[in-house]
C-alpha cells in the first residue's frame, strides 16, 4: 500500500489509473493522482487541532486562515457525516475520531480512492459502526475504496468484491456472500504440512497456572481481560489468534516486564505476578519474544555474548565481577554444534546471521538450562523452512523433557505442527481451549471471536466453495 | 571483545582507522587555510598570485610548516615534549574514559566539566586541609575526588531513571551549577588563601601532590593509564560492563534478558562522574607549568570537560582508543604552546584542530567525498563503540 | 450489495470517555503547590533572620523626576510575603484554583517571592535596594537571551536540538566587533553578526541534516569550533592590531519619546538599545511566524511528526534547513549584543554560558517564542539581582542565585512542575 501512495518505490509493477498506467515519486503525486490513504499508524500531528492537521500541506497562501480552514472543515464534516470539533487537539481526541480526521484529511484533498490499512485495528466496536457507516456513505457518493482487514465479519459486512491476499500473492477473489468458513479457509490456505513427528504428549502436573490475568497496554487499554489457563509440564500449549489480540501484552506479563493490574501467575506453585523479569528468568522460566530484533537479543553483540546474554551472572559464566571469557566460549561452540548455528565463528556479531540462526541462537540461550517453563512468541516468524523444521523439534524436545511449553503463534500451520491444546484469543479473552484437530476454519472463526461451537455450526452449514474462482 | 576478530570486522577496523586518518590531515588542511587567510604578511603576497606566484606560495609555505613544525616539536620532539604532552594528556584520558564509558550504556554525559570541577574541589580540599603522611595523604585526596565526582554523576544517573529526565540537559546545567558552587566555596573561609581577597585557595600540602618523575610527567599519567586499563577490564571482562554494553545497545533486549536498566543507568554514571572526578584531581594534585601543584581557582580544570567528549568520540568510546585520543590531543596542546612561543602562531589554532578533526570523525560521508580514496565504514556509530 | 447491518457487528459494551483531570496535569498542579508552599515557608524562615529595615529606592539619583525611597521593615514583609506565597501553593494543592485565576496565583506569588527575598536580603543595607537599576539590568542581560532563545525555539520545533546557541553568539559577537572596527557601520557590523549566527547554524544544519551527526555532540563541538577560531582570530589577527580591528562603535541608547519619561519604568524600559526594541519584536514575528504562517505551521510538523509531513508533500530536510538558518539570524542579533551593545570590544569567550541559559529558557518555556522570552526576561532579572545583592552585602552568596536558572531548568526536566515535553522528533534525524 506504501508503493500506491508513492512512500516506496514498486520493484515492479504498475499503477493504472483510468486506464493510464501511472508511478509515484512521492505522496504528492499520488494526492494529485485521487489517492487518499487512512494509514493504520495516523500520520496526524498529536498537538495541532483538527483544522491544523486538516491544513497540512494545503494551506492556500503563506498567511494561515484559520477562518477559511475552520468552515472548510466543518464543511466536510457535515457533508460526510463525520462530526469533529475542529478546534480540538488530536491528542485530546478519542482514537476514532481521530481515524475521522485522518479519513477527512484524505477527502479534503478531493482524494477518489481511498485506501483504509487496518482501520478497524484500534477501534472500539462502536467506532466501527461510525466507520462501517462512513465507508457505505463514501461509496455511495462514488469514491472507490480499498479495506485492508483480517477480520471476517467486517469484509462481509462492508465489502462489495474481496481479494484474498496472503504472503504479497493474491491467492483468490470471492464475493460477499460467501460463508466466513470459506473466506476463512482461503486465508490461512491450505499451506505445506510441516506436522513434526512428535510423539503423544504426556503431560504431567501444572507447573504454569494463570488466573484472571488483567493486563493493560502503555496506552491504558486493557489488552489482556481475565484470562485463566493452566499449562502441564510436558505439553504445549498454543496460544493462537490473530495478531493485536493481547497475545504480545499475555507474554510480556509472563516474564514480569509488564506488571498485571490483577490476576495470579504460579510457576511450579510460586507466584510470580510481582516478579522481574530476572527473577522469572532465575526461577526457571524460558523466554523467546515476539521481536527478536527488538527484544531477542543486541545486535552488535557476537554470538557467543547473546548466548549469555541473560545468564551473564550465572556462576557457570562469571566469578564475582569477572566474567570467565572461556567458559562462554566453550558454551558457544557447545551451543553452536548443537544447534546448528551457521556461523564462520562464535565471535562474529549476532547481526551477521540470517534470520534463522538468530532465531537458533535465542532458543539455544534458553534451552540450554533447566527449564520450568518456556514461553515462545512467533518463534519461526520470517524463518526459512529448514530452520523451521529444527526449531520445532527441539521445542518438542523440551516438551519431552517435562517443561511446560507455551506457545504464541498467529500461524496455523505452526498451531497444527506442534499444539497439544489450542487456546483462541480475541481481544483479550479466552474464545475456548480446543484440541489441535480442530478444523482450520472452526479454528479461523474462533479467531475471530466465534465461540467454538457457533463456529462448529457455521463450518458444518458451508460444505462447498462455488463461490470461489481465484 | 575478548575473541579474536574476523576478516570482515578487520576491514571495518581498517576503514575506521582511515576516516580517523583522513580526518587529521583535513583538520591540519582547513588550520593551514586559517593560519594563512588570517595572517596580513602572508595574504598581502596573493596580490603576486600570478605575477610571481613563488611569492605567495612560498611564504605560505614558510608559515605552514614553521607552524606545524614547532607544532611536532613541541608536541613529540624531545623528551621534554613527550613529557609535556603526556602530562597534558592525562586529564583528558580520564575524563574521556568517563565520557565514553557514558557513551557506551547510551548516555550522553555532557557534565564532565561539572564533574571534573567537583573532583577537583574535593581532592584539593583534602590536600591542603590534612596532614597525612606522604602516600596516604595522595590516596585519600583522589578518593575523595572519585566520590565527589562519582556523586556529581550519580545525581544525573538518579534523576534520569526515576523521573525521566534527560541526562544532555541536566548534565549541561550542573555544569554551571558545579562553576558557580566552586566560585561560592572559593569565598568561603574553609577554601579562601589566608590574606588574600581574590578566589584562590591555599597551595595543597606536598604529601598530597603526585609525584613527579621527568619535568611534567608525573604519577598522573600512569593513574590515567591504570584507569583506562580498569575501564577495559569493566567494559569488557566484568559482568556489570557486560551490562553496561547490553543496555547502551539495546535496553530492551536488556531489559528481556533480566537486567536491571534503570540501576544500570545509576550506576554508569556514577562511574562516568567518578572517571570525570579523576580528571579534576590531576588538575589539583598534579604539577602545574612551573612544576608545583597549581592552588584550586575558577579556572582551574580548563575546559577538559568539553574536550573530553572531542577525545571520547575520538577514541570510539573504547580505552585503548580514548588513550591515543587523549594524547593526540594531548600532544596538540603541548605543542600549541611551542607553536605559540617559536612560531608565533596562536596556541588556539589547537583547539581549532581538535574541534575540526571530530567534526570530520563524526561525518564519515563527508572525509569520503573530500578524500575519494577513503571509503566510509559501513557502521558509523561514534558513541556505540561495538564494532 | 451488502445487506448486513453494521450493528450486528456489536459486541462489546459501549465504553464512556469521563473528562477528569489528567494525571500529568494533576501531578503537575500537585508539585507546583508543593513548592509553592515549601517557597513561602523557606521565606518565612528567613525572615526571622532579617536585620531591620529594607530600603527600596524608586529611582536612581540621575532621575529627572526623583521618587522617593520605601523603607519596609525587613521581617514583616518576608514574613507576610512567605505567607502569601504558601497560601497560593495552598491554593494549588486545594485544587480549587482553575483557569485564569490560577495564572493570576502564580504572578501574585512570584512577585510575592521577589520582594520578600529582596526585602529580607536587603534589610539593613546602609545602602536602598536600586529598583530603576534592577529593571533596567534585568532588560539588558535579559536581551541576548531572548535572542538566544528565539534561535533554539526555531530549530527545536523543526526537530533539530540546538546545543550550539553559545558557538553562535560567539561567532557572531566576533564578527560584529570585526566588522564593525573596520567599516565603522553600526548597520555593517549587525547585518555581519546574522551572516554570522547563519553560517553557523547552516554547519548544524549540513552536519545534522544531511550528515545526520547527533545533534547534542555536533553542538558540543561546534562550541569548540567556535571558541577556537574566534580565540585563534583574536590571538593572531585582532590583538595586535586592537586599535583598528576591536574598537567597534557602540549602539546608542535611543529614548522613546514620551515613554521614556515614564517615571521608574520609562528609563528601564524605553531608553534602552535599539537590540532590546529589536528583541521585543522579534518575538513577536516568531510568534507570528510559527503559529500564524504556512512556514510556522509546516515547521512545527517536521518537528512533532516528519513522517506525517511527508505524507502530505512538506520536504522535511528543507523545511528544517530554512528553520535552523532562521534561527541562526536571531543567534548573530543576540551575538551581537556582547559586542556593539555593549563596549563594543570583542575578548575571547565572551558569552561566557548566556548560550546555554538561552537553551535553559527554551526549556523552561516549553519551545513556546513568547514563554520562552519570558523565562529569558527571569533568568536576566536573577542575574541582576546577584549583582545587586552582591554591592548591598545580602546575608546570602550571590553564586546561589546565579545557580538558579540551572536548577530551575534541572527542576523542569525531572518533571516536577509538569512534564515538560519537546517537540516529538526533536533530535532525531530524518531518513527517508
Amino acid at each position: 500500500m506504501n508503493v500506491l501512495y508513492g512512500l516506496l518505490e514498486p520493484d515492479d509493477g504498475e499503477i493504472i489509473i483510468d486506464g493510464s498506467p501511472r508511478t509515484f515519486a512521492n505522496p504528492r503525486e499520488a494526492m494529485a493522482a485521487g489517492i487518499g490513504m487512512v494509514h493504520q499508524h495516523f500520520m496526524l500531528v498529536d498537538v495541532f487541532t483538527v483544522t491544523e492537521n486538516l491544513m497540512l500541506g494545503r494551506e492556500g497562501g503563506p498567511v494561515l486562515n484559520p477562518g477559511a480552514a475552520r468552515k472548510r472543515v466543518q464543511e466536510l464534516s457535515s457533508r460526510y457525516g463525520m462530526p469533529v470539533e475542529p478546534d480540538a487537539l488530536v491528542e485530546d481526541l478519542p482514537v476514532g475520531v481521530q481515524q475521522r480526521v485522518e479519513i477527512l484529511k484524505a477527502l479534503a484533498n478531493d482524494a477518489r480512492f481511498l485506501v483504509f490499512d487496518e482501520p478497524t485495528a484500534v477501534l472500539t466496536p462502536q467506532e466501527i459502526d461510525d466507520l462501517m457507516r462512513v465507508m457505505q456513505s463514501l461509496r455511495d457518493e462514488g469514491k472507490g475504496i480499498v479495506f485492508i482487514t483480517h477480520k471476517l465479519r467486517e469484509v462481509r459486512a462492508i465489502a462489495d468484491r474481496i481479494t484474498v491476499m496472503r504472503r504479497g500473492a493474491i491467492v483468490g477473489q470471492a464475493q460477499p456472500h460467501s460463508s466466513e468458513a470459506d473466506l476463512a479457509e482461503l486465508m490461512v490456505g491450505r499451506a505445506v504440512d510441516l506436522r513434526v513427528g512428535k510423539a503423544p504428549a504426556h503431560p504431567a502436573g501444572t507447573r504454569l497456572a494463570v488466573r484472571d490475568l488483567r493486563v493493560a497496554n502503555s496506552a491504558g487499554g486493557i489488552v489482556v481481560d481475565g484470562l485463566s489457563f493452566d499449562v502441564a509440564g510436558g505439553e504445549i500449549l498454543c496460544v493462537a489468534g490473530v495478531q493485536g489480540n493481547g497475545q504480545s501484552e499475555l507474554a510480556d506479563a509472563l516474564l514480569g516486564n509488564i506488571a498485571p493490574l490483577s490476576g495470579e501467575i504460579l510457576m511450579d506453585g510460586v507466584s510470580l505476578a510481582k516478579a522481574s523479569p530476572h527473577a522469572t528468568i532465575t526461577a526457571g522460566m524460558g523466554f523467546v519474544p515476539e521481536d527478536r530484533e527488538t527484544d531477542g537479543f543486541v545486535a552488535s553483540f557476537s554470538i557467543a555474548e547473546n548466548l549469555i546474554l541473560n545468564r551473564s551472572t550465572d556462576a557457570e559464566f562469571a566469578t564475582g565481577l569477572a566474567l570467565n571469557w572461556g567458559a562462554i566460549r566453550d558454551n558457544a561452540e557447545a551451543r553452536k554444534e548443537e544447534f546448528d548455528i551457521r556461523a564462520q565463528s562464535v565471535s562474529d556479531p549476532i547481526s551477521s546471521l540470517s534470520g534463522g540462526n538468530k532465531q537458533k541462537v535465542i532458543l539455544a540461550r534458553e534451552l540450554s538450562r533447566p527449564l520450568a517453563v518456556l514461553v515462545a512468541s512467533q518463534p519461526t516468524r520470517g524463518v526459512d523452512v529448514g530452520a523451521i523444521e529444527f526449531l520445532h523439534k527441539r521445542i518438542v524436545a523440551e516438551r519431552d523433557q517435562g517443561t511446560a511449553v507455551l506457545l504464541v503463534s498467529t500461524e496455523l500451520d505452526e498451531v497444527e505442527a506442534l499444539a497439544d491444546r489450542v487456546l483462541v484469543m480475541y481481544r483479550g479473552t479466552l474464545v475456548g481451549i480446543v484440541p489441535p484437530d480442530t478444523p482450520r476454519e472452526v479454528l479461523g472463526l474462533m479467531m475471530a471471536g466465534v465461540p467454538f461451537e457457533e463456529a462448529t455450526k457455521v463450518e458444518a452449514a458451508t460444505p462447498t466453495k462455488e463461490d470461489f474462482h481465484g | 571483545m575478548a575473541e579474536a576478530a574476523t576478516s570482515q570486522v578487520w576491514r571495518e577496523r581498517g576503514r575506521t582507522a582511515a576516516i580517523t586518518a583522513g580526518s587529521i590531515v583535513l583538520a591540519l588542511l582547513a588550520g593551514a587555510v586559517l593560519m594563512v587567510v588570517s595572517d596580513p604578511d602572508v595574504i598581502t603576497q596573493y596580490a603576486y598570485l600570478f605575477t610571481a606566484p613563488a611569492l605567495p606560495l612560498g611564504a605560505t609555505w614558510a608559515k605552514v610548516s614553521n607552524a606545524y613544525g614547532a607544532l611536532l616539536l613541541g608536541a613529540i620532539g624531545s623528551p621534554n615534549a613527550l613529557a609535556e604532552t603526556a602530562w597534558q594528556a592525562a586529564p583528558l584520558i580520564c575524563a574521556g574514559l568517563g565520557v565514553g564509558l557514558g557513551f557506551r550504556a547510551g548516555l550522553f554525559n555532557i557534565g564532565a566539566q561539572g564533574q571534573a570541577i567537583w573532583g577537583s574541589i574535593a581532592a584539593a580540599y583534602l590536600g591542603f586541609t590534612l596532614h597525612l603522611p606522604p602516600v596516604i595523604h595522595v590516596i585519600v585526596a583522589v578518593i575523595g575526588g572519585l566520590i565527589a565526582g562519582a556523586i556529581w554523576g550519580g545525581i544525573v544517573g538518579f534523576l534520569k531513571a526515576r523521573t525521566g529526565a534527560h541526562e544532555v540537559i541536566v548534565t549541561i546545567m550542573l555544569n554551571y551549577v558545579a562553576l558557580q558552587a566552586l566560585s561560592w566555596l572559593l569565598s568561603t573561609p574553609a577554601f579562601l588563601r589566608p590574606g588574600r581577597v581574590d578566589p584562590i585557595a591555599p597551595v595543597i600540602a606536598e604529601t598530597a601532590a603526585f609525584p613527579i618523575l621527568f619535568r611534567q610527567l608525573n604519577v598522573g599519567f600512569f593513574v590515567a593509564l591504570a584507569a583506562a586499563g580498569a575501564v577495559w577490564w569493566l567494559l569488557d571482562r566484568s559482568t556489570l560492563g557486560f551490562a553496561i554494553r547490553a543496555v547502551g545497545a539495546n535496553p530492551a533486549a536488556a531489559g528481556t534478558a533480566g537486567m536491571n536498566v534503570p540501576n544500570v543507568t545509576i550506576i554508569t554514571m556514577a562511574l562516568s562522574g567518578l572517571l570525570c572526578g579523576l580528571a579534576g584531581v590531576q588538575y589539583a594534585l598534579g604539577p602545574g607549568a612551573d612544576l608545583v601543584a597549581t592552588p584550586l581557582s575558577i579556572g582551574l580544570v580548563g575546559t577538559v570537560g568539553f574536550d573530553a567528549i572531542t577525545v571520547a568520540l575520538l577514541g570510539r568510546s573504547k580505552p585503548l582508543g580514548t588513550v591515543f585520543a587523549g594524547l593526540l590531543f594531548g600532544g596538540l596542546h603541548a605543542g600549541g604552546l611551542a607553536m605559540q612561543s617559536i612560531a608565533q602562531t596562536p596556541l588556539t589554532l589547537s583547539t581549532v584542530l581538535q574541534a575540526l578533526i571530530v567534526l570530520f570523525v563524526a561525518a564519515p560521508a563527508l572525509v569520503g567525498a573530500l578524500l575519494p580514496k577513503v571509503k566510509a565504514p559501513a557502521t558509523t556509530s561514534l558513541v556505540g563503540g561495538e564494532a | 450489495m451488502t445487506t448486513v447491518d453494521p450493528m450486528s457487528l456489536m459486541d462489546d459494551a459501549p465504553i464512556h470517555l469521563e473528562v477528569t483531570e489528567s494525571r500529568a496535569a494533576r501531578r503537575a498542579r500537585l508539585s507546583t503547590g508543593g513548592l509553592l508552599v515549601a517557597l513561602g515557608a523557606v521565606l518565612a524562615l528567613l525572615a526571622f533572620g532579617a536585620r531591620g529595615d529594607a530600603a527600596f529606592a524608586l529611582s536612581d539619583a540621575f532621575a529627572t523626576v526623583p521618587l522617593p525611597t520605601i523603607v519596609v521593615p525587613g521581617m514583616a514583609t518576608a514574613l507576610m510575603c512567605g505567607f502569601l506565597t504558601a497560601i497560593v501553593g495552598a491554593g494549588f494543592l486545594s485544587g480549587k484554583l482553575t483557569g485564569s485565576l490560577r495564572t493570576w496565583a502564580a504572578v501574585v506569588a512570584g512577585f510575592a517571592v521577589a520582594f520578600g527575598f529582596i526585602a529580607w536580603a536587603g534589610s539593613g543595607s546602609a545602602f536602598p535596594f536600586p529598583v530603576a537599576n534592577q529593571l533596567s539590568g534585568t532588560i539588558v542581560l535579559a536581551t541576548p537571551l531572548v535572542f538566544g532563545a528565539l534561535a533554539g525555539v526555531l530549530c527545536e520545533n523543526a526537530g533539530v536540538v540546538n546545543v550550539s546557541i553559545e558557538g553562535e553568539f560567539l561567532v557572531a559577537a566576533f564578527t560584529a566587533a570585526t566588522v564593525g572596527s573596520i567599516t565603522g557601520s553600526l548597520v555593517a557590523a549587525l547585518i555581519a553578526a546574522m551572516a554570522a549566527g547563519v553560517a553557523m547554524a547552516a554547519l548544524l544544519a549540513l552536519f545534522s541534516i544531511k550528515y545526520l551527526v547527533d545533534q547534542v555532540v555536533l553542538g558540543v563541538v561546534l562550541n569548540l569550533l567556535a571558541s577556537g577560531i574566534t580565540g585563534f582570530l583574536f590571538d593572531q589577527l585582532i590583538q595586535p592590531n586592537s586599535a583598528t580591528l576591536n574598537a567597534a562603535p557602540q549602539l546608542p541608547r535611543v529614548a522613546i519619546p514620551g515613554l521614556s519619561a515614564i517615571p521608574l519604568l520609562g528609563p528601564a524600559l524605553f531608553n534602552q538599545s535599539p537590540l532590546v526594541y529589536l528583541a521585543v519584536l522579534a518575538v513577536v514575528v516568531v510568534a507570528l511566524l510559527l503559529y500564524r504562517t504556512r512556514w510556522g505551521l509546516r515547521v512545527r510538523s517536521v518537528g512533532e511528526h516528519p513522517e506525517a509531513a511527508d505524507t502530505v508533500g512538506i520536504n522535511v530536510r528543507r523545511t528544517r534547513w530554512m528553520a535552523v538558518l532562521v534561527g541562526g539570524l536571531f543567534a548573530g542579533l543576540g551575538g551581537a549584543y556582547f559586542t556593539i551593545g555593549s563596549t563594543g570590544g570583542f575578548i575571547k569567550d565572551i558569552t561566557v554560558g548566556n548560550g546555554f541559559i538561552a537553551l535553559a529558557a527554551v526549556i523552561m518555556g516549553r519551545w513556546h517564542p513568547v514563554r520562552a522570552a519570558f523565562m529569558a526576561l527571569f533568568f536576566g532579572f536573577v542575574t541582576q539581582l546577584a549583582s545587586q545583592l552582591q554591592s548591598l552585602n545580602a546575608p546570602m552568596p550571590s553564586q546561589f542565585l546565579l545557580m538558579l536558572p540551572y536548577l530551575a531548568t534541572i527542576v523542569a526536566v525531572a518533571g516536577l512542575i509538569g512534564r515538560s515535553r519537546g517537540p516529538k522528533a526533536d533530535g532525531v534525524p530524518y531518513t527517508k
